[in-house]
């Protein structure tokens, strides 16, 4: 019973110090987006990485995510005469929901990995301390400009995939299931609100910064060699999507009041 | 010998003092006493894992001593705030054991790393600083352009070497400059650094196991065991320093004091 305990002690000891680690990590993150020098030239990379080389990648996952909600959301509705509702379903689902949460995930397993393992090589070959002794602050070249980075681009990345995953319902509706064209297009736009496109960029927002917090944070503190360049690549992966599911949850109940 | 060797009337340009560090229940370094006098060059010896990388870290502040004094010209920095640390850093100019060049850069942006962002160092200007560094160095300026993958552990020493002496630091540190390089290179790296060293006044710390380089570079040298010094001295009584440890580190034997330590250590972690 005694070490029982223990265990469940240790545990929730560990993860108060890994609470804490990162809140201060984010704090200190946070504080250097906004603080001078900036790294313009870190800024433009890192966004040229995350919302320019992510658009294969998200385009194709929204275009045929897109296309199986029209089919499924049809098989469904037809089954009590709503197959009409099939072009509103498609839209209000990709953007408040699909759009942000599958690009997120997306981008998560692409960007939030590779910032993981290059900060985390950085680390074990002693690039970042070479950065400190070259009087240059890492959180301010490395994380920083990561950071704004992932916040700015990820609503545009979405933004871009929800068109994409509308015309995928698109082509599915009046191509496979025969909608009329311009009645599909009407029903698009008939319920869709400003507030419906806003809250997936919010959302998109939130991950942004949260996939670019975790690939930093898990690099920044890498363990040594290439196992520990490997764990932390895989610690970011999966902390970002968890967090990206948890913080999805939390902002919709936000609007949704 | 004692540990510190202070010249008389002479402001040490670096003076440690009972420097402690543990890391968990590890103590790496219990008590470290060391004097580096302006434009010396002091090589720290001992065996891998004795704390001679800590050492320089903690000098540097990117590791944080539990305990002691480090002062720089007399200045204590141990303890000091941010922006101490940062221009006190200004001062120094470091090679790491890998090299530690960014990946990402070209050579010139490496080398002029620091002018670049501090100074604002225009473009063709850095490039063609960049250029006449690694010259004099000894490698041929196209090099400027590729980037640290593409060149051999030898030449990406000299860039490293180069990135340090770019903006005439007062101090500089090299951790292992001729590690894992054949015996013609490293001595072509050490002639590099007494020449640099030379030409900009520098005092220097060098931690090195090669003990024919730290014939070649050391005025003085410190060896470090168990976590403190246990002798430091010319580098021309090192071979009469009669500790045991020193003479069978100095001499390379397979066995003695220091055998065992190892042999421990290895046991431990």
């Amino acid at each position: 019973m005694t070490s029982f305990l223990q265990n469940i002690g240790r545990a929730m000891l560990g993860f108060l110090a890994a609470f804490g680690r990162i809140s201060l990590f984010t704090v200190d993150a946070v504080k250097w987006t906004v603080l001078p020098p900036y790294y313009l030239r870190q800024l433009s990379r890192q966004m040229l990485d995350i919302g320019y080389f992510s658009l294969p990648v998200v385009g194709l996952t929204t275009l045929f995510s897109g296309m199986v909600l029209a089919l499924q959301s049809y098989t469904g509705f037809a089954r009590f005469s709503a197959e009409d509702t099939v072009a509103t379903v498609v839209v209000l689902s990709v953007t408040r929901e699909l759009g942000p949460v599958l690009a997120g995930l997306m981008v998560a397993g692409r960007i939030g990995a590779s910032m993981a393992a290059e900060i985390g090589t950085m680390r074990v070959t002693d690039q970042i301390d070479a950065l400190d002794t070259l009087s240059t602050r890492p959180m301010q070249y490395l994380v920083a400009p990561r950071i704004l980075a992932g916040t700015i681009c990820l609503p545009f990345l979405v933004l871009i995939g929800d068109l994409i995953g509308v015309f995928g319902g698109y082509l599915v509706g009046v191509y496979r299931l025969g909608f009329n064209p311009s009645v599909y297009l009407a029903r698009t736009m008939e319920y869709l609100e400003f507030s419906d496109v806003t809250l997936g960029l919010v959302k998109a927002a939130v991950f942004g910064f949260l996939i670019a917090l975790m690939g930093c944070y898990h690099g920044y503190h890498s363990g040594r060699g290439a196992e520990g360049v490997g764990r932390a690549t895989t610690n970011a992966v999966v902390s970002s999507s968890i967090l990206i599911l948890i913080s999805n949850y939390l902002v919709t109940a936000l609007f949704f009041g | 010998m004692t540990a510190k060797t202070k010249s008389d009337g002479i402001q040490p340009k670096i003076e440690m003092t009972g420097l402690v560090k543990s890391f968990g229940t590890k103590n790496v370094l219990r008590g470290v006493d060391l004097c580096v006098n302006p434009q010396e060059s002091l090589v720290l010896i001992g065996t891998s894992g004795c704390g001679k990388s800590v050492t320089l870290k903690c000098l540097l502040g990117l590791i944080v001593a539990d305990g002691g004094s480090i002062k720089v010209d007399g200045a204590e920095i141990l303890g000091a705030d941010r922006g101490t640390l940062e221009r006190m850093r200004r001062r120094f100019g470091m090679t790491f054991q890998f090299g530690a060049l960014f990946d990402s850069m070209p050579i010139w942006e490496n080398v002029t790393f620091r002018l670049r962002q501090e100074q604002k160092m225009k473009r063709g200007v850095a490039r063609d600083l960049a250029a006449e560094t690694i010259t004099q160095l000894g490698l041929a300026p196209q090099v400027i352009d590729q980037y640290p993958a593409e060149l051999s552990g030898g030449m990406q020493k000299r860039v490293a070497l180069a990135r340090a002496i770019a903006d005439k630091p007062e101090i500089l540190l090299f951790d292992e400059p001729t590690s894992g390089l054949d015996p013609i290179t490293g001595g072509v790296i050490d002639r590099l650094i007494i020449d640099a060293v030379k030409r900009l006044g520098a005092t220097t710390m060098t931690i090195s196991h090669d003990m024919a380089s730290v014939r070649r570079i050391a005025d003085k040298v410190a060896m470090i065991h168990d976590g403190v010094i246990i002798w430091c001295g010319p580098v021309s009584e090192m071979d009469k320093s009669g500790v045991p440890e020193v003479d069978q580190f100095v001499h390379g034997r397979a066995e003695g004091p220091l055998t065992k330590a190892a042999q421990d250590a290895a046991r431990h972690g």
